[in-house]
């Protein structure tokens, strides 16, 4: 996964060519993308980058402290964090017993299970809203039964920990999943042999050893939280303060309302700068990590 | 081994080989020794279907006692380990450990004791140490967390591990982490949590088999050592015939899921009864019919020797075979001749032709290998070089009635 290619001598290295001269000067592998693919390559690579670049040159570095400095800024900021903390918390809580659910299941029950977790992955996140909505509104399924006790789940701070669960739960299912598999399960069956009870042994042996996964999808999944929009903006609603987290923030800002144009700009660099964080983050647990 | 006198069997076992290694039937539980007291009492029995091999093993093991159990590749080995560590529930048996019932599976019902309270522990191939650990918690991994009775705090565990690092030579080491250890090195760690758990039983799973040839025989002693200080009962399942020779009382041959052959280590090895077994003890093995006192297979008729007086080199009395039983020749790949025209010699009674199926390097010279019947035929490299015998070369091949040992087969 992290390195692509290198670290192997490539057929031709070292060994003597079909002229008789030794080539030990290529200890690179000889080159094996057609020259002709470089040019989609660079237009995609700067179709990710440019944008970005865009976003930066925009940004008015003067009245940055300030826009960011807002009030309202801060507490979009405020919320996004203490609802992205919240979903990633709950994510954990759910998803590892999920993914060790998946990752001992028979291979049928697992790959069908897989595919269910994959789901909110590839579906929009708008979908997800209104699934959610259908689920816990007024008119929903569970949503006139909590009603009767009094809950009201829908456009609260609540509302919006559950639209970020959903869209990031199968984020930290799938990495924790891949830890998992990967470290298999023979310490496990050695710790039962040593007396340990299932429980013990989950704790002390099969948590730790799947722990780069784990907090790789942690990472993962909070970053997924934070950049949550759609789901949230349909099921949350935006209401400042108590659901208004930054992407909510920044799309009012960008529509003229509450915030200025700038300060969706400073917003967006902050996220950006998050985002670039918390990747070197993960980037650097990887290599302590057991794949 | 353990803290009781080695001893095999029912008293006269090792003078009749024929009695004591009689090949169980899947019913007969492999006979223990007389009751001892102590801890580490194993009856099992158990039986079921996995993967296409149907089988049904009992056995007994007495207090302290180590069994080695031999067997080629899917005979039921790892399988029967599994069912008594409890990561397996077969279809049918039933396991008693000192007085306790661990597994009772009929057809209509199983009950089974979850692996971590059986008091049963598993040393495997790998050293699976728990690398998030240092090598002192590994060891302290089973007083620490194990059985709730036998669970002591995490300083004296820490105390205790360290005493068990020094009894398997790594005193000082309990700091560092699993990985920064060798392979020899972690098994001794692997054998040390093992026992520091305090198991009744010991499941060995080819201890020996990962490591390195010249590391091997320390952590045989090690473990060897240890298993007798603690009077630790084991079951030993390995390939390696030094193995159940330095570290088992008794052995029990596995062969598709049946016990086919058992008794003292030393008796079963002298009178192989299956080419597995014979393999394993490095001799050849021809089975085939008795008539008049030899063994007759194919084209060839063994005279022999009392089986066991021919391995011994002493008391060669002729062998007494009834007529029309199935029988086995036994005897030396050394002790073959080879030769490219007939061998003459008063004493030469066994002698045939075959073509040479393959030659095999060998220490100090090279095995050639025959087909009918299946035998390897040592020879030294000088030898081999005079012969100028090549694979597909017809040969003449002797060996003396004095070398070959003779003996029934159920």
């Amino acid at each position: 996964m992290s390195t692509p290619t290198s670290a192997r001598p490539g057929p031709a290295a070292g060994a003597a060519g079909p002229t008789g001269r030794t080539t030990r000067a290529a200890t690179r592998p000889a080159a094996t993308i057609p020259v002709l693919l470089w040019l989609p390559a660079t237009i995609g690579l700067a179709l990710l980058v440019l944008p970005l670049i865009g976003l930066v040159a925009r940004v008015d570095w003067a009245t940055l402290p300030a826009d960011l400095a807002s009030p309202e800024a801060l507490s979009a900021l405020r919320l996004s964090l203490i609802t992205a903390a919240a979903a990633a918390a709950v994510c954990v809580l759910l998803g590892v017993p999920l993914a060790l659910l998946l990752a001992r299941a028979p291979a049928r029950l697992a790959a069908v299970l897989r595919a269910i977790v994959t789901v909110p992955l590839v579906l929009p996140p708008l979908v997800g809203g209104i699934a959610l909505l259908s689920l816990f509104g007024r008119t929903g399924l569970f949503g006139g039964a909590l009603e009767a006790w009094g809950v009201r789940l829908p456009f609260t701070t609540a509302a919006v920990v559950v639209a970020q669960c959903f869209v990031a739960l199968p984020f930290l299912v799938l990495a924790v999943e891949g830890a998992l598999r990967a470290s298999g399960t023979a310490e496990e069956r050695v710790a039962a042999t040593l007396g340990a009870r299932p429980l013990t042994v989950f704790f002390r042996i099969t948590v730790p050893l799947a722990a780069p996964g784990l907090i790789a999808g942690t990472v993962l999944c909070f970053a997924r939280a934070m950049g949550e929009f759609g789901a949230t903006a349909l099921f949350a609603g935006n209401a400042a303060g108590t659901t208004r987290t930054m992407p909510l923030a920044i799309y009012t800002a960008f529509n003229g309302a509450g915030v200025s144009q700038g300060e969706a700009v400073a917003l967006s660099l902050m996220l950006l700068a998050a985002a670039l964080a918390i990747l070197v983050l993960v980037r650097g647990w990887r290599p302590g990590a057991s794949r | 081994m353990g803290n009781e006198p080695v001893a095999g069997g029912r008293a006269g076992d090792r003078g009749e080989p024929a009695m004591g290694n009689e090949p169980v039937a899947g019913g007969e539980p492999v006979t223990g020794r007389e009751p001892v007291t102590g801890r580490g009492r194993l009856e099992a029995r158990v039986g079921g279907r996995r993967g296409g091999l149907d089988f049904d093993v009992a056995l007994e093991l007495a207090p302290g006692e180590v069994l080695g159990v031999l067997g080629p590749n899917g005979a039921g080995k790892s399988t029967l380990l599994e069912c008594l560590a409890g990561l397996l529930t077969p279809a049918h048996g039933h396991i008693v450990l000192d007085g306790r019932e661990l597994l009772s599976a009929t057809a209509s019902g199983r009950r089974t004791v979850p692996p971590a309270r059986r008091g049963i522990g598993l040393l495997g191939q790998e050293p699976r140490l728990f690398p998030h650990l240092t090598v002192r918690d590994n060891v302290a991994f089973g007083p620490s967390f194990g059985h709730r009775a036998a669970r002591m705090p995490r300083s004296r565990a820490r105390a205790q591990a360290d005493a068990w690092l020094d009894r398997v030579g790594l005193g000082g080491l309990g700091a560092g982490r699993p990985r920064q250890l060798s392979g020899g090195q972690q098994q001794r760690v692997a054998i040390a949590r093992a026992l520091a758990a305090d198991p009744a039983v010991l499941l060995l799973d080819e201890p020996l088999a990962s490591l390195d040839a010249e590391v091997a025989p320390e952590i045989r002693r090690v473990l060897r050592d240890q298993l007798a200080a603690t009077g630790t009962s084991a079951l030993l399942v390995s390939h390696d015939v030094l193995d159940a020779v330095a570290l088992a009382d008794r052995v029990a041959v596995l062969d598709r899921g049946r016990v086919v052959e058992s008794g003292t280590t030393a008796a079963v090895l002298q009178a192989p009864r299956t080419p597995f077994l014979a393999a394993l003890a490095g001799v050849n093995l021809v089975a085939g019919v008795a008539v008049g006192n030899r063994v007759v297979a194919g084209a060839c008729a063994f005279a022999g020797v009392s089986s066991q007086g021919s391995m011994r080199g002493a008391d060669a009395s002729p062998a007494t075979l009834p007529d029309g039983a199935r029988a086995a020749a036994v005897f030396r790949p050394s002790s073959v001749i080879v030769a490219t025209s007939r061998p003459e010699g008063t004493s030469l009674r066994n002698i045939w032709r075959d073509r040479v199926a393959a030659i095999e390097p060998a220490p100090g010279g090279a095995l050639l290998r025959f087909a009918a019947p299946a035998l390897a035929a040592e020879v030294t490299a000088a030898a081999l070089a005079e012969l100028g015998v090549h694979e597909g070369d017809e040969v003449w091949l002797a060996v003396k009635a004095s070398e070959v040992g003779v003996h029934a087969l159920a």
